[in-house]
């Protein structure tokens, strides 16, 4: 008999290796998140994952599945939650969705539609940010970074290491492997899978912008639950 | 430089996992971090330049940008606070003539605050290049401001500005007790390493670093991996404020906590261990340095150990300011040379530690503990303490008190005989286990010492009633909020608002709803956050929430709402600009609460 566990009272399937975020994604359960991308090392930082497993706050994307583990996920309380650290994510950067060009096809704000975000709660920090458009196709906006850490997953990944993220605590940025520290003299490639993981508008393909109109986009017609499960299949590396 | 640079890359074989050790090598001797000392250990350790800068930019004593030749650093724990460390730090940047978190323009000195150095039974402390300044007050600080401008090197400074005592008020079980070196190896190998790992087993010895987890079965477990390399730690990052026992322990047990290590890595199988030194007991490096040469030259560290067939030798890492480091998985990353970021759960270190190999991490006091067991038996430390604590627990007591200092009691000890013994009177409450524990009121002295009732690392501070919660409260979450490391959105932003949030109704300007919402933040906090330090970053205000909210409610105006900020202030330079200022057009910002 395979071994299952419960999501809000569901009872599904999993496999040995497999984290209690793959084995939902599999069985058709969407758990809200970020810094997770099935492509990669799960990091576990953003925190919107969480799930309550056995009474206890863990995080879906690192956590292994286990047999009999009873798990809470689309629950009042902890929705309640993932929108107040939704909103944590949106006053820690300058997060402008009206004049974004990610708008629509942003995962930020896509999570926030999803969990009813009306406002941004908390004060905003309007922290200064650094914005890089040296490049020649990549244009990087720090006041939109969330510090996922998927551009430095996947550059890593592309062999090139051209991300990393620095700093302690609010102070965190992230910085570009070159000489001059600017963009236009790392490595990086317009076709790197790095110039195209950003969940939020941090970093922008040049001259793309608005190729795809309003209203087109990922989210415009669909929520981040259902692009999530449909895109997002199979087990991270290990 | 380039020599410089060469040779330490040579001295550390080129290891990238030494980066931290190197750095901290540099900063002593440019009082930065160059750019050209990044490139050039890029291509020696064969790392991105990116991984060198974010570990400079990790750690509070690491720079980009030079920093003063002499690099002062004034400890800003609550208990230097108490003892009038804000006029004594305005003083002395008077007397230098540089202000606080700057470097002075001929680059001589910098001066900025640092956290709790672990001197606060000798306070107020410092830091200059590294090593500890204690007791400071105004002659002290002359003294050091003439030293400064004449430029004497510090090997010429009076031995005095750098006396630390050890203030051992009350020993008890394990501070009484002298041991010969080598002496709880004797004993375990005679008594056999599986008979020694149920000795201590029975003694029902937990991790003194304040978890409590059991030192036998997380060294059986470690024991137990299928691996054939394996590692012990010992964590001497005491950075929670207000403790100071480790740097006790080390400065005059240091052999009988190397020896605890030794006895575990021939329980477990271990060859090689470390001593992380939080940066803050610069110090003590050279003398425990020699101890560990002492131990190899008799015998008790290197290879064949007592010609019982065991290999074992420890390195000594330093840190370079980072309360995080305290936390095992992060200190693992810092030995690795990198930021001291926490790893996700499981593996735990036990299974993927150091190098991703098995690895036990314990406290100083937990080293000790388990060399005086080898020696002494189960039943010597069991007999003391209370069921579920067995044994005494090592404390660090400051704050208000006649007679700070170092004590030790059986666990089930109660919080007034500790208030007796160190001479406290008035006392308006007690931080137990440091900002990261639990404010008890007057009320609760009947409390016990307990991983039942009262878990502590080992620190206690004592307020009179003359101080002010606030004050306190205000302390400790600008620490977290400065010491959080950043990876998770909770603990990153979390106690940053926090910080804000104290702020405002410290400051007086919290309305109604400002408290529901400070705890509101402080619960989403600690439920969410992925380590020790968010989990606890909040407890300052709640354990104090808890007891004092008529406190909390009395800070607030009587106003339902007041913004976040100030409307004519931001209006004013327009208003100037514009040569305009309509009476009409200032609109009251706040509401009544009629």
């Amino acid at each position: 008999m395979s071994k299952t566990i419960t999501i809000d009272g569901d009872s599904i399937p999993f496999e040995d290796g497999q984290t209690i975020m793959e084995a939902a994604a599999a069985a058709g359960i969407y758990i809200p998140h970020l810094c997770h991308h099935p492509e990669f090392a799960p990091h576990g930082s953003c925190k919107l994952c969480t799930v309550i497993v056995n009474g206890r706050a863990c995080s879906a994307c690192t956590f292994p599945a286990m047999d009999g583990q009873e798990i809470l996920n689309n629950s009042k309380e902890l929705n309640d939650d993932r929108r107040r650290i939704t909103q944590m994510l949106f006053v820690e950067g300058n997060h402008l969705c009206p004049g974004c060009e990610k708008s629509g096809n942003c995962q930020l704000q896509a999570i926030g539609y999803y969990l009813n975000m009306l406002d941004n709660h908390f004060l905003h920090f309007f922290a200064p940010r650094e914005l890089d458009a040296s490049h020649p196709d990549v244009l990087v906006d720090q006041n939109r970074c969330i510090f996922c850490t998927l551009c430095v997953r996947a550059s890593h990944k592309d062999g090139k290491d051209v991300f990393a993220i620095s700093g302690r605590g609010i102070n965190k940025r992230l910085i570009f492997n070159a000489d001059s520290g600017l963009l236009k003299d790392t490595d990086l490639d317009v076709s790197d899978q790095a110039a195209h993981i950003c969940p939020t508008g941090a970093i922008l393909i040049k001259r793309t912008g608005f190729t795809q109109p309003i209203g087109e986009r990922l989210f415009d017609h669909k929520d981040i639950s259902e692009t999530s499960l449909e895109q997002e299949q199979g087990d991270h590396d290990r | 430089m380039k020599q410089f640079i060469q040779d330490l890359a040579e001295k550390n074989n080129h290891q990238a996992k030494q980066l931290l050790q190197i750095l901290r090598e540099i900063q002593s001797c440019y009082h930065y971090i160059p750019e050209q000392a990044i490139e050039q250990l890029s291509g020696l350790l064969a790392i991105p330049r990116t991984r060198i800068i974010s570990v400079v930019e990790f750690y509070s004593f690491l720079h980009l940008t030079p920093k003063g030749q002499y690099e002062l650093l004034i400890s800003d724990c609550i208990t230097d606070n108490m003892h009038d460390k804000k006029n004594l730090t305005d003083y002395l940047a008077a007397r230098l003539n540089v202000a606080v978190g700057a470097v002075r323009e001929d680059g001589l000195v910098s001066l900025d605050n640092t956290s709790c150095t672990g001197m606060c039974d000798q306070g107020p402390a410092g830091l200059v290049n590294g090593y500890a300044l204690t007791r400071l007050d105004r002659a002290r600080i002359d003294l050091i401001a003439d030293l400064i401008e004449r430029r004497e090197p510090l090997a010429a400074w009076p031995a005095d500005l750098f006396q630390v005592e050890d203030n051992i008020v009350r020993p008890g079980l394990l501070l009484k007790q002298s041991m010969v070196p080598g002496e709880a190896l004797r004993s375990a190998f005679k008594r056999g390493l599986k008979a020694t790992l149920t000795e201590i087993e029975r003694s029902g010895l937990r991790g003194r670093g304040g978890a409590g987890f059991k030192t036998a079965m997380k060294w059986g477990f470690c024991a137990d991996e299928a691996q054939n390399e394996r590692y012990v730690v010992c964590n001497a990052d005491e950075g929670e404020p207000g403790t100071f026992k480790d740097r006790v322990l080390l400065n005059s047990f240091a052999h009988q906590v190397f020896e605890g290590m030794t006895l575990c890595a021939a329980i477990i199988g271990a060859k090689r261990g470390f001593l992380y030194l939080r940066g803050e007991y610069l110090h003590l490096y050279e003398q425990l340095q020699g101890i560990l040469d002492q131990r190899r030259q008799a015998g008790l560290l290197g290879v064949n150990i007592l010609r019982e067939g065991l290999d074992f030798d420890i390195d000594i890492y330093l840190g370079a300011g980072a309360y995080i480091c305290g936390e095992e998985s992060a200190l693992i990353e810092s030995l690795e040379g990198k930021a001291g970021i926490p790893r996700n759960r499981p593996p735990y270190p036990v299974t993927q530690g150091y190098l991703g190999k098995p690895t036990v991490v314990n406290n100083v006091e937990t080293f000790l503990a388990a060399s005086a067991i080898a020696v002494n038996g189960a039943d010597w430390f069991a007999k003391v303490g209370t069921e579920k604590s067995s044994g005494t627990k090592i404390l660090s007591i400051s704050g208000d008190c006649a007679r700070p200092g170092i004590y030790e009691y059986a666990f089930g000890t109660t919080v007034q005989t500790l208030l007796n013994d160190c001479g406290a009177t008035d006392v308006l409450g007690v931080q137990m286990g440091g900002p990261s524990g639990t404010f008890i009121s007057s009320q609760e002295f009947d409390r016990k010492l307990a991983f039942e009732d009262l878990a502590t690392g080992g620190s206690v501070i004592v307020f009179n009633e003359n101080r002010n919660i606030f004050d306190i409260v205000h302390n400790f979450t600008h620490f977290f909020a400065h010491e959080s490391c950043g990876f998770c959105t909770p603990c990153r932003v979390g106690t940053s608002l926090l910080r804000k949030q104290v702020d405002k109704i410290y400051e007086g300007h919290g309305s109604a709803g400002d408290v529901a919402a400070l705890e509101e933040l402080c619960q989403l906090i600690k439920n969410y956050s992925h380590c020790g330090l968010g989990q606890t970053a909040a407890n300052p205000v709640l354990t104090t929430l808890e007891r004092y909210p008529e406190l909390y409610q009395g800070k607030l105006k009587k106003i339902s709402y007041e913004p976040g900020f100030d409307l004519d202030g931001a209006l004013d330079i327009a208003r100037r600009l514009a040569q305009r200022d309509d009476a009409g057009a200032h609109l009251s910002q706040v509401g009544d609460h009629e």
